[in-house]
């Protein structure tokens, strides 16, 4: 097999690499946010619930989560695996990435000063025009750096989809390589996976700059 | 009047402090900051609260404004009298530039209009002398400036009483001198103002009242001239060195 035709066999499972990576970020950024405000909850036992949850996703495997996610159903409740592995794929990813924006965003919220708030309360800001107008404002611009490093991550993880046999680029990659007995896919996977990730960090960079306009 | 505290108290639990080496407080032991406090204020009156540090004046203004909840005693604010707060670290909100620090709540809080709502932050920001920096972020300016900005931020919204929560202290003597001197400027308002301040020249120029508390107390009240030349010893050894220039 020509290495053209192989970066074009590739570039069909690149689609689906995309969608993993925009699905995942579109679900577990707001998911995030929603499970930050949980973990941050006045309730003793919502709290705690939230941080419990927040330390198994982190503490295990992606891999072992997408596993779980896609094969749990049917050894649990004998429902049929989806043919569709698109949809596991994203809910497993979605759910973990969301324990980590939770934790970065929770960051960001507790580093704003108490001030912030107080100024806003004696203004006459509801709780909600606060957090919306005032504090959420400061925090993305606080956590840019930290969810940059997550996005970078999340376009190297997407290749952990093959493990449920989700024909993304690199299960694409990784059958060409055992087939052709050949190591070059990989590389190829890799220089894909590289110019991805220049292009997250060029509109990261952007994205950083544009909120550069006060300190 | 148009404020009324009745007396006021309010203890905060001591917290154990092992860097510094505090670690003799048990557990339940209180501060008590406010131990009875009551305090009027009439409508247009210019109030200063003066004492030594830790006496409880921020904490004071701190719960007529209601960010801390008294452990008892009442707070009364006439029908429909609306306050605003300055305070020592001006809290601008630094995403916004400084014309929307100052409409920003008469639009979205007061629900005033849009356009009016900002010529309205320009007069303000003008009688504090920063009419050409409405474009400006709070971090493009000094600290007497930044200031400035929270005094039009909190006039804004048309308040009856004004607190000041030591607006200089974190400021160089200079810029000390401008902001003083805009607070000076809104006696013609007749808006209340309820200052607390290390400023003891300028508590004794621009009052019509000043209060000086020690210990959660208020220990001596009065005109600046009853106040200052009181013959209470602990007026007198607070202000000792102020009057005898050493200040």
């Amino acid at each position: 097999m020509s290495l053209l035709t192989m970066i074009a066999k590739m570039s069909e499972g690149f689609g689906r690499t995309c969608a993993i990576f925009f699905l995942t970020l579109i679900f577990s950024l707001p998911l995030g946010m929603i499970v930050a405000l949980l973990r941050m909850s006045k309730n003793k036992v919502v709290s705690a619930v939230t941080r419990f949850f927040i330390s198994v996703l982190r503490g295990t495997p992606l891999m072992l989560q997408l596993l779980a996610v896609t094969y749990g159903p049917y050894y649990l409740f004998g429902i049929s695996v989806s043919r569709n592995k698109l949809i596991p794929v994203v809910v497993a990813f979605s759910i973990n990435y969301a324990a980590y924006f939770a934790e970065i965003y929770r960051g960001g919220i507790e580093s704003i000063s108490p001030g912030q708030y107080e100024a806003a309360k004696v203004l006459g800001y509801t709780k909600v025009q606060t957090f919306m107008r005032i504090i959420l404002p400061q925090v993305v611009k606080r956590i840019m750096p930290s969810v940059t490093n997550e996005v970078v991550t999340l376009v190297k993880d997407t290749s952990i989809a093959f493990t449920v046999s989700y024909q993304e680029m690199f299960t694409i990659g990784k059958q060409i390589a055992n087939s052709q007995t050949s190591f070059v896919p990989f590389v190829v996977a890799g220089v894909f996976y590289f110019v991805f990730n220049a292009i997250v960090d060029f509109v990261m960079g952007r994205i950083e700059k544009k909120l550069d306009y006060y300190k | 009047m148009i404020l009324e505290l009745k007396n006021i108290k309010k203890a905060f639990p001591y917290r154990n402090c092992e860097e510094k080496g505090i670690t003799d407080h048990k557990d339940g032991d209180v501060n008590q900051v406010l131990k009875d406090i009551s305090i009027s204020v009439d409508a247009g009156e210019i109030v200063s609260i003066i004492g030594p540090s830790g006496s409880g004046k921020s904490t004071l203004l701190r719960c007529a404004t209601g960010l801390e909840t008294p452990d008892s005693g009442e707070i009364i604010y006439a029908d429909g009298v609306k306050f605003g707060l300055v305070f020592q670290n001006f809290n601008l909100f630094p995403h916004m530039s400084v014309l929307d620090n100052v409409s920003d709540a008469p639009i979205r809080v007061a629900k005033k209009d849009k356009k009016a709502a900002r010529q309205e932050a320009l007069k303000w920001l003008d009688k504090m002398g920063l009419g050409d920096r409405g474009a400006a972020y709070p971090c493009e300016l000094s600290g007497g400036q930044q200031q400035r900005v929270a005094i039009a931020r909190a006039l804004a919204m048309d308040p009856e009483i004004l607190f000041f929560d030591e607006p200089t202290s974190a400021l160089d003597p200079e810029l000390t001198g401008e902001v003083l001197k805009v607070i000076k400027s809104l006696a013609d308002l007749h808006i209340a103002m309820v200052i607390v301040t290390h400023e003891m020249a300028f508590a004794q120029d621009i009052s019509d009242r000043v209060i000086f508390m020690d210990g959660g107390l208020i220990v001596d009240e009065g005109t600046p001239g009853e106040v200052f030349e009181s013959a209470n010893p602990r007026t007198q050894a607070f202000l000792g060195r102020y009057k005898s220039g050493n200040w």
